[in-house]
């Protein structure tokens, strides 16, 4: 292994910023003479804009402007898009209303935007939003994404009968009723996975900064992926050609795929500093996030598998209704579709699968990723049936996963569901956690659980996940609206420095670490001596962010790309200083040598020699040495792993107590374990908050109950154990570096492994299932009907 | 309306005139432009504007500037001595207890507040005691790591 190479446990270059409180958040930003933007958002659910009084508001101390939708319609500011397309069954494209960034005429969620103050400070515009006078038209809501459907419902949208966006359906539904009228036992669930929201603990952000002598533009925004909002905002909503648009993402504090979108501040932001001349900056309050930041998850589904007499997976059908929110956010649809239901085999060599999705609207803040963005919801899904299979068939819970998990030597497996998996390992996986949690210890340490009044239970979940996305023409054959590579640069130093410019966007994946590693290994330069340089779409040629666990898999590729590029052309240089042929230049370490023989020249000679072109094949090599690469990943990749939750649960409160948490989970291979491991603590404990503690909660009425900290229970340092974490590497057949990504695995395979051990710890009282999050409330009254 | 506050500012003495609603939180981040205090909530809980006053950690945005006239304030950018990183800080690169960042100044503050309290806190008591401190990318379980590695440091030192 190189010092701070591939596999080192390298400790992170960005973390002295970080340490030291010299973060350059976008909050932490100002622009000379800005103005402080506050957004008048909507109080009800659903009613019709009847008219908007800005006068008081206009008039008060400090205030500059208010806006209002109509302004911005009559200024020619278009509909925030959305970036992927869903068919319905009947082939008929999906309902796809406009969005546009101030409302004009109708509100659709509680906190939906309809007007903006700009004033001289953030009290003043804050006194003044006040002022602005809304006579709203108070209209029937609905937010429950079940009772949106029925017949009678109030409808989000005119054009959307039964609020239904689209229906679309993936498998074969002929060969899965057939296997399930062969089946001798099919097991059903019918079960919610809980509308869920991100709360990175840095409030979005933006500031629009309009450059009149130039007439250009320069967004600082709290993104994840800062190319992909120049494109979107430049083209679609105000007119802005790319190269008249810069858009810098700074320091981001924490993403989740929360901040992927492109949503309305930022449109409003700039549009409005060219309106007045001057900067405009807004920064959410938190208890704003709450109604304005894309929630996640929100589905109920209804779920069968068919099994054989001895267990074998004979078919699965699953009819799941998802709530979209009251508008398509940026990548909604393809949350509960192509990142969902694709990963129905999960682990198992199930042959027969079908699967329909209605994607519904309504009077909520818009559904879109949420990390693992449809794969938590498909493990959760599955984990569950497969349990319940398990104690219906008498079955171990492992023997039954083992039974019918992919053998590791039936690599490449074409789902029934569209994706190929390239490799994997599920067995020892399993094997791993098993050990790690000392399975067959389990027995003993519930029998002392039970002396001491407390119920204990033991919970296994095998996922997947399709991560790495994606290749473009795949995903734009399944309605993505953008291509899906990844673009970097490595442009080396005259003295011989690197400077990496990368398309991914790290908001504390510990980009700024890895990517440099990779590029130690491969040049020999010190890590030290490279800068990774990421988020600003005026250094970077393009970029489509990090989200998917897509950094490594395809960003990391396209920096290897230009590496190999970079090494290319030394071995030309080295060859003309050592008058040697360049197939014979072997590059190792730092030192470029001519095969055979201890002639060799070092990297920086080469560098500077690029710079300084004395010596030098002119006529057949141009000076320099940077070189761009843009890598279109062959395939998704798939992570996987096993994690098992081990818990007690005190009968008498309800209250749950995480004992042990273990988790094997094969990333292909790992660059950086420290990081690794840092990500899987992370996504155990969102799984964990979504099994335990998070719940986002609308009344009848349409407002949202959970509209803040106090009562949005993220998990707490005393919420969750130490985890011990493992990991088994099978390396990604279609990448060089064999990765896999890491990001989001660790929210995907815990949930259900918590909840499998609740109702492990439960089932001796009769209880079967318990809904997500398994609060002591749910747990105590779960206990209670289950005994009366 | 405006009202003079005056305190020393990590080891400064320094003053403004702020209009009386103003937070202290406000103050730092926007008068002083010390903004590795963060704001990350708007309802006390997150933890990530903790800063020490008159050698306690207090979260800054449930504090008017107006309370902390008189009074001796110490915000991240403080802690570091002479260029040298404090042993809490660097226990926390180490250690890999950060992720995005945005939790850590107010994480660190309150860290080395416990530590100050009990120098040798076990895992439960940390745990415990960042209760009031929320992070949503690191799972915690590295920050008690550093914690107790800060802790052997500031113990040693």
């Amino acid at each position: 292994m190189t010092e701070n190479g591939i596999g080192a446990a390298v400790r992170r270059k960005e973390d002295y910023r970080f340490i030291t409180g010299a973060g350059r958040f976008t909050d932490d930003i100002n622009r000379p003479k800005q103005l402080y933007a506050q957004i008048i958002r909507s109080p009800l659910p659903h009613a019709a804009i009847k008219s908007i009084d800005t006068s008081a508001a206009a008039a008060a101390p400090g205030v500059v402007a208010v806006f209002t939708g109509q302004d911005m319609a009559d200024d020619g500011v278009g509909s925030l898009p959305c970036g992927w397309g869903i068919n319905s069954k009947d082939g008929s494209p999906m309902v796809e209303p406009g969005h546009a960034p101030l409302v004009v005429d109708r509100v659709r969620h509680v906190g939906d935007q309809v007007a903006v103050v700009l004033a001289e400070s953030r009290g003043a515009a804050r006194d003044a939003a006040e002022l602005v006078d809304v006579d709203y038209d108070d209209l029937p809501a609905v937010t429950n994404v079940a009772a949106a459907g029925k017949d009678g419902a109030p409808q989000v949208w005119d054009e959307a009968a039964n609020n239904i966006c689209f229906d679309w359906e993936i498998g074969d539904k002929d060969a899965t009723d057939q296997a399930f009228s062969a089946a001798e036992h099919v097991v059903s669930i019918d079960l919610v996975n809980n509308r869920l929201i991100a709360n990175a603990m840095e409030p979005r952000a933006a500031i629009g900064d309009y450059d009149t002598g130039n007439d250009e533009y320069t967004l600082y925004t709290t993104s994840q992926n800062p190319h992909v909002i120049r494109l979107l905002m430049g083209a679609y909503v105000l007119g802005i050609p790319e190269h008249k648009l810069r858009v810098i993402a700074p320091d981001v504090g924490g993403g989740f795929g929360s901040k992927i979108f492109h949503y309305a501040e930022e449109a409003i932001v700039t549009w409005a500093s060219r309106k007045v001349g001057r900067p405009v900056k807004w920064t959410a309050e938190r208890s704003e996030s709450f109604v304005s930041d894309a929630h996640g998850r929100d589905h109920v589904s209804h779920a069968e598998l068919a099994l054989s007499a001895d267990g074998d997976f004979l078919g699965l059908r699953v009819s799941t209704l998802a709530n979209l929110g009251a508008y398509l956010s940026t990548f909604g649809p393809s949350v509960p579709t192509y990142l969902y239901a694709t990963l129905l085999a999960g682990t198992y060599k199930t042959p027969a699968i079908y699967a329909e999705v209605k994607g519904t609207f309504t009077h909520t803040v818009p559904v879109d990723a949420y990390r693992g963005a449809g794969r938590p919801e498909a493990s959760y899904l599955l984990e569950r049936l497969v349990d319940r299979a398990a104690r219906q068939l008498g079955m171990a819970p492992t023997d039954l996963r083992r039974r019918n998990f992919i053998d590791k030597e039936s690599f490449p497996y074409q789902t029934p569901v569209a994706l190929e998996y390239d490799i994997g390992d599920y067995e020892t996986c399993l094997d791993t956690a098993l050990d790690m949690i000392d399975y067959p210890g389990f027995a003993e340490r519930k029998k002392a659980s039970a002396a001491d009044g407390k119920l204990r239970g033991i919970g296994i979940s095998t996922y997947i996940e399709a991560c790495g996305i994606a290749p473009s023409n795949v995903a734009g054959a399944l309605g993505a609206r953008a291509g899906l590579y990844e673009a970097g640069t490595i442009r080396v130093n005259p003295t011989g420095s690197v400077t990496v410019l990368t398309g991914s966007h790290s908001h504390g994946q510990g980009h700024e670490t890895t990517f440099a590693q990779l590029v130690t290994e491969a040049l020999g330069v010190d890590i030290d001596a490279i800068e990774v340089v990421h988020g600003d779409t005026g250094k970077i040629p393009f970029g489509m962010g990090t989200y998917g666990s897509r950094s490594l898999a395809v960003g990391g590729m396209a920096i290897m790309a230009a590496l190999e590029k970079i090494k290319d052309k030394s071995k030309k240089i080295a060859a003309h200083l050592l008058e040697a042929s360049a197939d014979d230049i072997e590059f190792e370490d730092g030192q470029l040598t001519v095969a055979g023989t201890d002639r060799s020249v070092a990297f920086g000679d080469v560098a500077l020699t690029a710079y300084v072109p004395h010596n030098y094949p002119l006529d057949e090599l141009e000076p320099g040495l940077e070189e761009t690469a843009f890598y279109d990943p062959k395939n998704f990749t798939f992570p996987a792993g096993c994690h098992i939750c081990e818990l007690e649960i005190d009968p008498e409160t309800g209250h749950i107590e995480l004992q042990r948490f273990v988790a094997a989970d094969d990333f292909g291979r790992v660059v950086n374990p420290m990081i690794v491991e840092g990500q899987v603590h992370g996504g155990l404990t969102q799984g964990i908050g979504q099994a335990l503690y998070e719940q986002c909660v609308y009344d009848d009425d349409g407002q949202l109950l959970t509209g803040s900290l106090l009562d949005y229970n993220l998990p707490k340092a005393d919420s969750v154990p130490d985890f011990e974490v493992a990991t088994h590497e099978t390396l990604c057949t279609h990448n060089a570096l064999g990765v896999k990504g890491a990001g989001e695995a660790g929210a995907i395979g815990s949930t259900p492994a918590v909840i499998n051990a609740v109702v492990d710890a439960l089932s001796e009282l009769g209880v079967d299932d318990i809904a997500l999050p398994a609060t002591p409330e749910r747990v105590w009254q779960a206990i209670q009907q289950a005994s009366a | 309306m405006s009202v003079t506050v005056s305190l020393t500012l990590n080891g400064e003495a320094v003053s403004a005139d702020v209009d009386p609603r103003t937070l202290l939180v406000e103050l730092l981040r926007e008068h002083f432009s010390k903004t590795g205090t963060h704001v990350g909530c708007d309802t006390s809980q997150c933890g990530a504007c903790v800063i020490h006053v008159d050698g306690r950690s207090v979260k800054s945005c449930t504090m008017l500037a107006v309370q902390a006239d008189g009074a001796d304030v110490v915000t991240i950018e403080g802690l570091a001595a002479d260029g040298d990183l404090h042993p809490m800080q660097a226990a926390f690169r180490e250690h890999h207890g950060l992720q995005c960042g945005f939790c850590t100044p107010g994480m660190i503050m309150s860290a080395v507040d416990l530590v100050n309290r009990n120098p040798e806190p076990d895992d439960q008591e940390i745990r415990h005691w960042l209760e009031g401190n929320l992070c949503r990318c690191t799972g915690y379980q590295n920050i008690v790591r550093a914690v107790k590695a800060g802790a052997e440091a500031m113990r040693e030192s």
